[in-house]
């Protein structure tokens, strides 16, 4: 655990945070690509670059670009009078407690079950590809025919409003 | 000497860091190479903008800038004193934060992009094997710098460019990144500088460069189309379209911001077409292999600037697009021959060596761009042009 691990850390959950707290909608969707640029940090300072580079395109380049847009097509930016807090906060908090002491455990576990590996594998890009295809290729086929099928079902969603508008 | 010319820069930085304790010396080049990166290019920026207004001027059948020093050489310079001493203009009603962080965004992710391209021989500030990924990865987040622009200025005319201008650079980052990935395939490497090295060999004195195949050849008009739309250059320059959007989503900056925005557009024009000569014009290479007694770095700055020149005629040239014609263009033409063109590079990597391969790509690319074009103007009607004139 060096200093940079703890900086980006700070990052990132003052970025969450953020994302929660403020009572923009826009301002919270910024904040929240700030989150995901710290992941996308802390996944360099592991020395996974792929990762890292995957998750800044695809968070910062295109899901952040997608909340904001939704968020400005759905007329939500302005900010609604009566707080932006839910009143089931409490069992929302009871809940993420749970999910994260379960998480905490779970991984706290697995540091004594597995070995200790001193040296970290250096991973390349190609070697990545390569497991892509080779073993893990029933995983991303099942992963690209749903992203084809909600991609089609957008279009499908999309097209039927028109139609009916027109009639 | 010949050696010496081509390392010239490699052999300075390693004696400036000569003077310094072995444990500073790895840190203070980054910083140096990276202080070189972020003063070259501003400098290079200068260049273009007397280069651009001269350049249309001719174009135009004026004389462009010529009052401030030799040929208006100066001209730059004034507007840059300018542009410095201007009253910094925040709208009243405006997120002041965003407004402030949006053009520093901008710039940041643009200059980072230089980081991984190789601008000669051991030129190349870090040696990444996910090069491409890197850049591509830092292009993605400009998006958001215009996003942020766009909206914290609370002006109608602003929010209207940004979101025309995400959708054409969400739009055309798909094409981008298609039309590179043959590149990828055919080197089997993400690292650029792997990239311009599997193009620096030579047969017969011509050079291995990617261009001079067919799916290169397909990939880089590809490339150019999208590489110009990414930038928001004409004929893509809708988001800040003067006749209907004042000037897009940067209308409500003034002074230095708007400076940094106008920076931040063309540092990416030499970014990107830095990208495009690694991918496909060989790099630092030399076009001829007598010619390789040139240093490396001359020929990267020399193709940098020759794309530069085609930005700026293309500029000169061709009319602004309509918004429908610019999405039909992206999703119904160019995505397809890049989809078709990820196929062709396929075949060409597993025919082998041979000229079967040439005609059979070939002959592949060429069909598909005659009977989706000739198909699209069926479909249109294009008739002769008629005229109507004021009574």
């Amino acid at each position: 655990m060096s200093l940079v691990f703890y900086l980006i850390a700070a990052l990132t959950v003052a970025g969450g945070l953020a994302a929660m707290l403020l009572k923009n909608t826009v301002h919270c969707a910024l904040a929240l690509t700030v989150a995901f640029a710290g992941l996308a940090l802390l996944y360099l300072d592991l020395d996974a670059q792929f990762t890292g580079f995957a998750q800044i395109l695809v968070y910062v380049g295109a899901v952040a670009i997608l909340v904001v847009f939704a968020i400005l097509l759905t007329k939500g930016s302005e900010t609604p009078k009566d707080g932006v807090f839910s009143k089931t906060w409490l069992a929302g908090l009871a809940v993420a407690a749970a999910v994260f002491a379960v998480f905490a455990w779970s991984i706290l576990q697995s540091v004594s079950r597995l070995p200790q590996a001193a040296k970290v594998p250096a991973v390349t890009v190609q070697q990545i590809g390569v497991a892509l295809i080779g073993r893990y290729v029933l995983p991303l086929e099942i992963v690209a025919v749903l992203l084809t099928v909600a991609l089609i079902g957008a279009v499908i969603v999309a097209m039927h409003e028109k139609e009916g508008g027109a009639q | 000497m010949i050696e010496t010319c081509d390392q010239i820069f490699v052999l300075l930085l390693h004696w400036l860091e000569s003077f310094l304790p072995a444990s500073w010396q790895s840190v203070a080049g980054t910083v140096l190479c990276a202080a070189t990166i972020v003063c070259l290019f501003p400098a290079l920026f200068a260049l273009a903008v007397w280069l651009e207004r001269k350049g249309l001027g001719r174009m135009q059948n004026r004389f462009g800038p010529n009052r401030v020093g030799p040929f208006g050489l100066l001209q730059p310079i004034a507007d840059g004193i300018k542009s410095l001493t201007k009253e910094d203009i925040v709208p009243f009603s405006a997120d002041a934060a965003l407004h402030f962080l949006a053009p520093v965004v901008l710039v940041v992710t643009v200059f980072m992009g230089f980081a991984v391209l190789p601008m000669g021989r051991n030129m190349v500030l870090v040696e990444m094997d996910a090069g491409l990924l890197f850049y591509f990865a830092m292009g993605a987040s400009t998006e958001l710098a215009v996003f942020m622009a766009g909206w914290s200025s609370r002006n109608k005319y602003s929010l209207l460019g940004a979101m025309r201008a995400i959708a054409q650079m969400i739009s055309y980052e798909v094409v981008l990144l298609l039309s590179s990935v043959v590149v990828v395939m055919i080197t089997g490497s993400l690292s650029l500088t792997k990239i311009v090295e599997a193009q620096n060999h030579y047969t017969w004195g011509f050079p291995h460069w990617y261009i001079l195949t067919p799916w290169g050849l397909a990939g880089f008009v590809m490339y150019a189309i999208a590489a110009t739309a990414e930038t928001n250059r004409s004929p893509f320059d809708l988001p800040e379209g003067e006749s209907e959007l004042v000037a897009g989503y940067h209308t409500e900056y003034s002074g230095f911001k708007f400076a940094l925005f106008f920076l931040g557009e063309y540092v990416a024009m030499f970014s990107i077409s830095g990208l495009g000569t690694t991918l496909f014009l060989g790099g630092w290479s030399a076009p001829f292999s007598f010619l390789t007694w040139i240093p490396s770095w001359i020929w990267f700055f020399s193709k940098l600037m020759l794309s530069i020149f085609v930005f700026i005629w293309l500029r000169g040239t061709l009319p602004r697009l309509r918004q429908d014609q610019l999405m039909n263009f992206a999703w119904k033409f160019v995505l397809p021959m890049c989809l078709l063109n990820l196929f062709v590079a396929g075949l060409w990597r597993f025919m082998g060596d041979g000229w079967l391969r040439w005609v059979v790509c070939s002959a592949i690319l060429l069909l598909a761009y005659a009977s989706i074009a000739l198909g699209e103007q069926r479909r249109k009607h294009v008739g002769p042009r008629s005229y109507r004139y004021a009574e």
